[in-house]
């Protein structure tokens, strides 16, 4: 059961309604839209002063403008894409629902496909407001980053969306148990990815395992465009490529996961 | 139910009544005769097991079982706790893989060919729940969605009106008793019109009226659509009202397998609660008799 098979016979309407119903989730719940809001809002308002207080001390911050506050937009964008794509899939765990969708015409890709654009719209509602108190607050205007924003914003979004696959296939094949994984998996990735600081600050021996890694290489990408005023597309097209292997990888496991789930009978909760 | 059979009305009518006045002499045999897939060789059975085994570590959930079931049958599947009944409708919907051994749905091999047979099937378990914090319609629109269903606003307001849903359609589904949870997991099985139900103790947890309720729309819908419902219970009583057919498991294993009048004459009972306690109390037929 490979991607290409999987890809076959794909139906839109079947995308759709499981975006429809995270939609009516999310409308449901008031808490739920504020706290999309509220984490990545205290984010930027602490960083953003740090990053004040930080430029009218030292001259090298001060140079670079906006390091530290773009560094934390493009980490929540990893960040809360990861969570965006986990908690909808969390929220079929913790609704004992997943049995009605394995058990519906629901192939895993729509599943997937479905979760990937709910991260998307997590995500808009979470980071669009951070990027406005980051201009107004703090005249840090995101956009200025230009056309490289974008594939600084693709690499990222991929690499959550894997790392996403991934965990929710260890729930899947673990139950609810494995859950806390969702939560801290990306900040056991942070000091590796360099989010604040430059890869040759690492040991020389970590330093070829932080570059397995595509954020990395959008860090790197966002320090050079910030302090030396140029794009380096290598760099991300070395994260492109990290990022098609590490989507297969994290897709592959997936199905291998559920197979093990259903051989281990883990999608049957309760019963005999 | 007409037009996919030819003349089919007739014979449904006919078959519609038998089930209504069934006898407890009445065996498979019987129902295979009358049902109008039956009379085109061609037609697979509903659903097919073959030598199904299913080992969880060291456990033999289910030990080497077979059966044939015939479309437009009610068939239940009748067993103690870790029976293996549960393990036995979920390998047949795919979300359990069987160790060794073959299943056949609608004459699709599962899991293999699930793809072109899970929009043709419904089930309704215990096990599982609708979405809470949705009302009872998006949950319906989604499902429905998910199913293809043409018309699905009057699908929902049929079902909404066939299941007595409509005083609560718009109020979320975690804010439902359980008799009003049942009725819309119920729906939600019945969504797609679906030819083969499987439920697992469809009746579980609620007070007899609502339950007989149910049985009464689970045999209306089983006559109007000529659909085949396998169900999974311990309730003799549900068992002896709706099913055709009766699958007695034990230990994983299928321990008798005839209608519910066969069942009870060979045990010389006269309920199949009398039966299915010589079953589990390991007193084997002859001896019951």
């Amino acid at each position: 059961m490979n991607l290409v098979e999987q890809m076959r016979g794909l139906a839109m309407h079947r995308i759709n309604a499981m975006v429809l119903r995270y939609w009516y989730l999310l409308r449901s719940s008031w808490p739920r839209m504020l706290e999309l809001i509220y984490w990545p809002a205290l984010q930027i308002i602490t960083w953003g002063f740090l990053q004040s207080y930080i430029s009218q001390n030292a001259g090298f911050f001060a140079q670079a403008g906006g390091t530290l506050i773009g560094a934390v937009i493009l980490w929540d964008i990893l960040f809360r894409g990861q969570l965006g794509f986990s908690i909808s899939f969390l929220e079929e765990m913790w609704a004992r629902n997943l049995g009605n969708l394995m058990m519906s015409p629901l192939k895993p890709i729509e599943f997937l496909m479905a979760l990937m654009i709910m991260s998307l719209v997590r995500l808009a509602i979470g980071i669009i407001p951070m990027v406005i108190l980051a201009a107004v607050f703090f005249h840090f205007n995101l956009l200025n980053f230009g056309l490289p924003l974008i594939v600084f914003f693709c690499n990222l979004i991929f690499t959550s969306w894997s790392l996403g696959i991934f965990v929710s296939g260890l729930v899947l094949r673990n139950g609810l148990g494995a859950e806390s994984i969702v939560w801290t998996l990306m900040f056991g990735l942070m000091p590796l990815v360099c989010v604040y600081y430059p890869v040759s600050v690492l040991p020389g021996w970590l330093q070829p395992v932080a570059w397995c890694l595509p954020p990395t290489y959008v860090f790197e990408g966002m320090r050079a465009l910030l302090f030396d005023q140029v794009f380096r597309a290598d760099l991300m097209l070395g994260a492109l490529a990290i990022n098609a292997v590490l989507f297969a990888v994290s897709f592959a496991s997936f199905l291998l996961l559920l197979n093990s789930a259903k051989r281990a009978g883990s999608l049957i909760s309760g019963g005999e | 139910m007409t037009g996919e059979y030819g003349a089919g009305s007739v014979a449904h009518l006919a078959f519609g009544a038998m089930m209504t006045h069934r006898t407890p002499a009445m065996t498979v045999e019987h129902i295979k005769q009358s049902s109008p897939a039956m009379r085109d060789p061609d037609a697979p059975a509903a659903i097919d097991v073959a030598h199904l085994v299913k080992v969880y570590k060291t456990n033999r959930a289910v030990d080497d079982i077979s059966f044939s079931i015939a479309r437009g049958s009610i068939t239940g599947l009748l067993g103690g706790n870790g029976a293996g009944k549960t393990t036995t409708i979920a390998m047949i919907m795919g979300l359990v893989l069987p160790t060794s051994g073959k299943v056949s749905v609608l004459g699709h091999a599962m899991p293999e060919q699930a793809a072109d047979v899970l929009g043709r099937m419904n089930f309704e378990s215990p096990y599982v729940d609708m979405p809470m914090r949705l009302t009872v319609r998006q949950n319906l629109t989604v499902f429905g969605k998910l199913y293809a269903v043409r018309n699905l606003r009057e699908r929902i307001a049929q079902l909404a009106s066939d299941l007595d849903l409509t005083d609560f359609i718009d109020r979320a589904s975690g804010k439902l008793s359980a008799g009003q949870k049942t009725r819309v997991a119920l729906a939600k099985a019945l969504i797609n019109e679906p030819e083969l139900l499987l439920l697992d103790e469809p009746t579980a947890s609620l007070d007899p009226d609502t339950a007989d309720w149910i049985r009464g729309h689970l045999e209306k819908y089983c006559r109007g659509h000529n659909a085949t419902i396998l169900l999974a219970s311990h309730n003799m009583l549900e068992v002896e009202r709706l099913c055709d057919r009766v699958i007695i498991m034990k230990k994983g294993r299928v321990e008798d397998d005839d209608s519910p009048g066969g069942i009870l004459q060979r045990y010389n009972r006269t309920t199949l609660e009398d039966v299915f306690l010589d079953v589990a109390r390991g007193r084997d037929r002859e001896a019951a008799q």
